[in-house]
């Protein structure tokens, strides 16, 4: 059996070497796979079909199978990320304390449905089930950081923020 | 590692603690560090050594009552402030000797007097990533214990005589489960701690991950010593942070310690545990599916048999519990199956962590014996529903769950009087609604959530649920039929009886249970085009031409 040589690096970039760090230490088997996108969506922001392909290659693991990996899981993401973003949370306890409200009003400030970056690439709205934070429910994440008991005002607010900058 | 070096570690830090006078506790677990605890705590230490006291700062875990949050405790005096702010600090570095702060104090006492901690004993008690503080506290002398004077089977016959069941939500008990992993042949077997903890509303797991996360590793050490394994792995949500970083440290600390690694204790036994990242997918809570999931597949369920434990993870007899299931293990081991038995009601043993948080005062976690009254949970511990508003469901098990009107209020906490009210323990999710919750709206919720997170394989549930949502759609906007209503019911049978795994075959359960509880809910939607909580958008009724 021919023995497969990892793939060289698709880039300079750095970050490719802390990719190829999370497969090396898993010794480049196959079930590394989620493990290496994580890594590679945490250095990066996304997962690009550059990057499947080159873990997937990495690993030996057939791309439709690393792109169905990919796709199957809420956690990756296709798209770059804008430049902040908001995640609402849309659990039970946030939608009894009315977080669609929330969310409706964000849609309509920033004119995207979720899951979608306005156009200039600054914002991303987006939205998570559940962050395990209820008991300060309704809750909103600004760029990862986690503000519990969030009004329209307030959340609307930091969009006003966000745009002026 | 001998009980006697252990004893060592936690007489060293009762004397290096004893040197204080006062022992501050600050709340930073997620709730509580999202408004800025670790601020606080610096602030409190500057403050502290400012005013020349002779008093310790600690970070811990969570306290429990979000609501209040952020959350001081002072020690001995057991004095607990809420709402506190980092402006704060002087004044409670000033107050230590003297009499406390009585705007901040948190008067709560019957929040905290129902409850019986034990999987939370040490939440909020210990620095969640020193090892040695858990140790202070008992900790890892059940492992010792265990490794050194029982033999696996002993450990098992413990389990079993505790009546301890699986904190998951399925219920199975825990020693059957061991024995059977016990049992199956094999060289090699897995120990897997299910921490997906996916039921939007639920953080029981998240929080004893950040809080005391070497109890999580311990009950996982003595469940492979028991059953034979080697090697474990915990599965987590990655949007936990902070839960995955203790736990890394954690392990880091435990390796140190030789608490795991190899011959722990001076014995031939080894274990090793390392850390799953989830990728936010609910069906991964389904054992089958979390196991393809560690393989580096998609998380797609499996018909059983076989089992995990007679065929897991790469094939392998593989032991599969919940974070709260470990968690009860070490106390167990400690003092006892007949202790842990002599709490809760005849068929669920123990206590439960819930998750209590919806229109209720006292929003967190709180921990019961099992058998009590939900009526307890709701209105004493939790504080009821705010004023101006009345009570109109709680909702248990997340979107597997039902949603139990008041009347349903007396029954007690357990397995099998949730499952005859139409609901399930589940993983110890509990949403109050009020009366501006509209039950229709509520079910199409749960719904909606099963219908995307369905992974597709099997049909019931990928094309059933998507059925049921567009029913629950019409009946909410006002177009919906007493046929639609029919046909509904119809159809939930269908995907409860015939759907491959648990999210399928519950997915069902708030539509049938809001249809038992809040049929003229439903009524009023299709004939009356109202919504009597005012949440439905519904449309006019459309004149049909003569």
């Amino acid at each position: 059996m021919p023995t497969l040589t990892p793939p060289p690096l698709p880039s300079d970039d750095k970050r490719w070497k802390i990719v190829n760090g999370t497969m090396r230490k898993n010794g480049f088997a196959r079930h590394a796979l989620i493990e290496t996108l994580h890594t590679v969506q945490s250095a990066f922001g996304y997962l690009d079909d550059e990057a499947i392909r080159f873990v997937a290659l990495s690993l030996r693991v057939p791309l439709s199978q690393a792109y169905g990996v990919v796709t199957f899981y809420h956690y990756f993401s296709l798209k770059p990320p804008g430049k902040h973003t908001m995640t609402i949370c849309t659990g039970t306890a946030c939608y009894i304390k009315g977080t669609d409200k929330l969310l409706a009003a964000a849609e309509q400030r920033l004119g995207i449905p979720q899951g979608q970056t306005t156009k200039d690439g600054l914002i991303s709205l987006t939205t998570a089930r559940c962050v395990g934070a209820c008991g300060r429910a309704p809750v909103v994440l600004t760029d990862g950081e986690l503000h519990g008991q969030m009004t329209g005002e307030d959340m609307l607010a930091q969009l006003e923020r966000w745009t002026a900058e | 590692m001998t009980i006697e070096e252990l004893d060592q570690i936690a007489e060293s830090v009762r004397t290096e603690n004893s040197k204080f006078d006062h022992e501050i506790s600050v709340c930073m677990g997620t709730g509580c560090l999202s408004q800025h605890s670790d601020q606080l705590k610096d602030a409190l230490a500057k403050s502290v050594s400012a005013a020349g006291k002779n008093a310790f700062v600690r970070r811990t875990g969570c306290m429990g009552l979000c609501a209040a949050g952020p959350l001081v405790l002072v020690e001995p005096e057991d004095t607990l402030y809420q709402h506190v702010k980092a402006e704060n600090a002087d004044a409670i570095a000033a107050s230590l000797d003297k009499e406390p702060i009585a705007e901040l104090q948190c008067e709560l006492r019957e929040h905290f007097d129902q409850q019986v901690h034990v999987v939370l004993e040490n939440s909020g008690r210990i620095d969640p990533e020193k090892i040695d503080d858990y140790i202070a506290r008992d900790g890892y002398r059940a492992l010792l214990t265990a490794l050194n004077d029982m033999t696996p089977n002993g450990v098992i016959r413990q389990i079993t005589e505790s009546g301890l069941r699986g904190r998951g939500g399925g219920g199975y008990p825990t020693g059957l489960k061991w024995s059977t992993v016990a049992k199956a042949p094999g060289d090699q077997k897995y120990v897997i701690c299910n921490g997906d903890e996916g039921d939007p509303g639920a953080f029981m797991d998240r929080s004893v991950l950040e809080s005391d996360p070497q109890r999580v590793i311990e009950g996982m050490a003595i469940a492979a010593y028991a059953v034979g394994a080697s090697k474990g792995y915990i599965y987590v949500r990655a949007e936990y942070p902070l839960a995955v970083s203790r736990l890394t440290t954690s392990i880091r600390e435990a390796r140190r310690r030789g608490l795991l690694g190899t011959n722990i204790g001076n014995t031939p036994f080894n274990f090793d545990v390392e850390i799953r990242l989830g990728a936010g997918a609910f069906v991964c809570g389904e054992e089958t599916a979390l196991i393809a999931s560690i393989e580096g597949r998609r998380g797609t369920p499996r018909p059983r048999p076989p089992y995990p434990a007679m065929s897991g993870l790469w094939g392998k007899p593989t032991l599969i519990n919940n974070v709260e299931t470990f968690a009860n293990i070490p106390p167990i081991i400690r003092k006892g199956g007949r202790w842990f038995a002599s709490i809760g009601s005849a068929r669920s043993k123990g206590t439960k962590v819930f998750a209590l948080t919806g229109k209720i005062r006292n929003t967190g976690l709180v921990e019961v014996p099992m058998g009590i009254k939900l009526r307890e949970i709701i209105e004493v511990i939790g504080g009821g529903v705010p004023e101006g508003h009345t009570f109109k469901a709680v909702q248990t098990g997340g979107p597997s769950g039902g949603c139990l009107p008041a009347e349903m209020l007396d029954i007690g906490v357990s397995y099998d009087a949730l499952m005859a009210a139409g609901s399930i323990m589940g993983s110890g999710g509990m949403i109050v609604m009020d009366d501006t919750s509209c039950m229709v709206n509520v079910a199409r919720f749960f719904v909606e959530f099963c219908m995307t997170e369905s992974c597709g394989k099997c049909i019931p549930c990928r094309a059933g649920t998507a059925q049921m949502f567009t029913l629950l759609t019409r009946i909410c906007d006002g177009s919906g039929t007493m046929d639609d209503l029919a046909l509904l019911e119809e159809l939930c049978s269908t995907v409860k009886e015939t759907s491959l795994c648990g999210l399928g075959q519950t997915a069902p359960n708030p539509v049938l249970s809001t249809l038992k509880y809040f049929r003229h809910e439903y009524i009023d939607h299709i004939v009356h085009k109202r919504c009597p909580a005012g949440v439905c958008n519904l449309k006019a009724p459309v004149e049909v031409p003569a």
